[in-house]
């Protein structure tokens, strides 16, 4: 009785082992597929049936890749608009989340619900107007014209506005009688309470800002002021059959953010798992 | 009295500080985003001319959408994509979910890896996948020994696209599913097993239960990405497939219109439209909500 059940556990604990393992090369193939097809010559990625191993590792496709698109400006940019994106995401949220969330001020719940209409309306529907604004002042092909539409959050406002509502009030009334002022009390008290949470923002805000592609590609038209995203579309018109070049470009785009995953892989997945509903 | 003036005082101070605090937030999305919604309106009611100008035209734009075989098409793609790719997606991320849930060496690892297309850019994750698909080269079709076009031939392509969009979703939807897996308590499993209930049991009548409200979310946050699906497609299909028209969504249409054909007044009439498809949506799936998602724990 006792093996029978010992044995049905065993397999089991087989049989998830080997759904999870079926389910890790579909995939990471796709990755080691890129890689593997970057090192080819085009001649040797056309041979049907392909090698596996590329028959002499070639760095040609990289310098095409490289030679073709700024990557130097393209990490630049990404870069500097995901920076600004989390700084003013994670800044002007957490000062609107703790106001909406402790403060008493006329007109709350108005002011409020502005950001509940942004957060209920896609974000295709501010594209036209957005993109006309900056054109009429000039700021297209500019890091400015980039971090644009992420310049405040009306997610991040809801979801730093939640983690202020589980902070109890007597916290914030302590900070008050020793002789805080509401600033004081927000930055110095109750802020490095929601840490994790703000790290959460963070990460979600960095995923995204990263993948964005549409913006992108209608605000900055000029190769140099480009994003990895938008670059690589560019890429994929130039070399429509140099597969190993388009593997090389989709590959140096793709590494930085993976190996930044590969160090905080915990705080990648449980920030977008706190932020999960978006 | 005193006390009164004091609370007064006090008052009026917390609330200048929360005015200076919401600005920054109440600002941008006046600027960013009100004005930008209500102007796209009137964009969908005008007809673009040269330098930038516009002259109302009433109800044109969308006369002439409503018209336009190339919008139906987009829509009924838009349709089968959300069909191809939510139910399937959603059961796959769930049995992932599940399987993650159990007690096995390894499990954050496989979670780690099944995350990992979400920290990768769509446009790189589309990039590899045509290569995959390649009629000619590509490694699906000489495993499979057939040259099928995965890519081109306009019957199959929303097929493909779907492949590639639940293989990028289905690690983010199995950690969101996860985290509510994770919320059950123990002791309803172990009841159950005392009571001789199988796992087949236990999932139908306390997994399944217990897991509805997330899985709601889940489900209403992949059928609006869905609706909204457009880089993956861009990145699949160029201007020059001869699928195009086959694998076009409503966002893709809005992109080509307003800034491929300069088109914006029709291009705004298309965001217009899908943001009405959208919001009834989410009307019928709250109304659809009361006979499924189970609150009671």
């Amino acid at each position: 009785m006792n093996s029978s059940l010992e044995r049905s556990r065993k397999i089991r604990t087989a049989g998830v082992y080997a759904f999870f393992i079926i389910g890790s090369v579909i995939m990471i193939f796709p990755f080691v597929w890129m890689f593997l097809t970057s090192f080819k010559t085009v001649e040797e990625s056309m041979i049907v049936p392909p090698t596996i191993l590329p028959a002499a590792w070639q760095s040609g496709s990289y310098n095409k890749a490289t030679a073709s698109l700024p990557f130097f400006a393209l990490y630049k940019n990404t870069i500097l608009m995901i920076f600004w994106r989390v700084v003013c995401a994670v800044l002007f949220s957490s000062m609107a989340g703790y106001a909406f969330a402790k403060l008493n001020f006329k007109g709350k719940n108005v002011l409020f619900s502005l950001v509940l209409i942004q957060m209920m309306l896609p974000s295709q529907i501010f594209i036209t107007p957005q993109y006309q604004m900056l054109a009429k002042v000039g700021l297209t092909n500019s890091i400015f014209g980039l971090v644009f539409p992420g310049l405040v959050s009306a997610f991040g406002t809801f979801f730093l506005r939640q983690a202020y509502l589980g902070i109890p009030n007597e916290i914030a009334e302590a900070a008050y009688l020793d002789g805080c002022n509401q600033w004081q009390t927000f930055v110095k008290v109750m802020a490095p309470l929601t840490k994790a949470s703000m790290a959460a923002l963070a990460v979600f805000t960095a995923v995204f800002a990263y993948g964005d592609l549409m913006w992108p590609l209608i605000v900055n038209t000029d190769l140099n002021m480009m994003t990895l995203s938008s670059g690589l579309a560019t890429l994929r018109g130039q070399f429509s059959t140099d597969f190993p070049t388009m593997m090389a470009g989709s590959l140096l785009a793709m590494i930085p953010m993976v190996v930044l995953y590969l160090f905080f892989q915990k705080q990648f997945i449980e920030g977008v798992a706190m932020t999960g509903g978006k | 009295m005193a006390g009164n003036a004091k609370s007064g005082k006090l008052a009026k101070s917390e609330s200048m500080w929360a005015y200076l605090m919401v600005a920054p937030t109440v600002i941008g999305l006046l600027v960013l985003n009100i004005y930008p919604f209500l102007d796209t309106i009137k964009l969908s009611f005008s007809k673009t001319r040269p330098f930038g100008l516009y002259e109302l035209r009433g109800v044109e734009n969308f006369v002439q959408m409503f018209g336009s075989p190339e919008f139906w098409r987009a829509n009924w793609n838009t349709l089968y994509f959300c069909i191809l790719t939510v139910p399937l997606g959603i059961l796959l991320a769930l049995v992932v979910a599940v399987m993650l849930n159990t007690k096995i060496k390894g499990r954050t690892f496989f979670r780690a890896v099944f995350f990992l297309p979400m920290v990768v850019a769509p446009a790189a994750v589309a990039m590899v996948w045509k290569w995959i698909f390649n009629t000619e080269y590509g490694i699906i079709n000489t495993l499979l020994a057939h040259k099928i076009n995965w890519i081109t031939d306009p019957n199959i392509v929303m097929i493909t696209c779907a492949i590639v969009a639940i293989w990028s979703a289905i690690g983010y939807d199995a950690v969101l599913l996860l985290s509510g897996l994770q919320n059950i308590s123990k002791s309803y499993y172990e009841a159950a097993s005392l009571d001789g209930a199988t796992k087949l049991q236990q999932f139908f009548h306390i997994t399944l239960p217990m897991v509805s409200p997330t899985l709601f979310v889940v489900l209403i946050m992949r059928l609006m990405s869905s609706i909204k699906v457009y880089d993956l497609i861009y990145m699949m299909i160029e201007e020059a497939n001869p699928a195009l028209t086959s694998a076009q969504s409503l966002m893709y249409l809005f992109y080509r219109e307003s800034y491929v054909s300069g088109n914006r007044g029709l291009g705004s009439a298309v965001v217009i439209w899908t943001v009405a498809v959208i919001g009834l949506v989410t009307v019928v799936q709250f109304w659809g909500q009361k006979k499924w998602v189970n609150y009671e724990v």
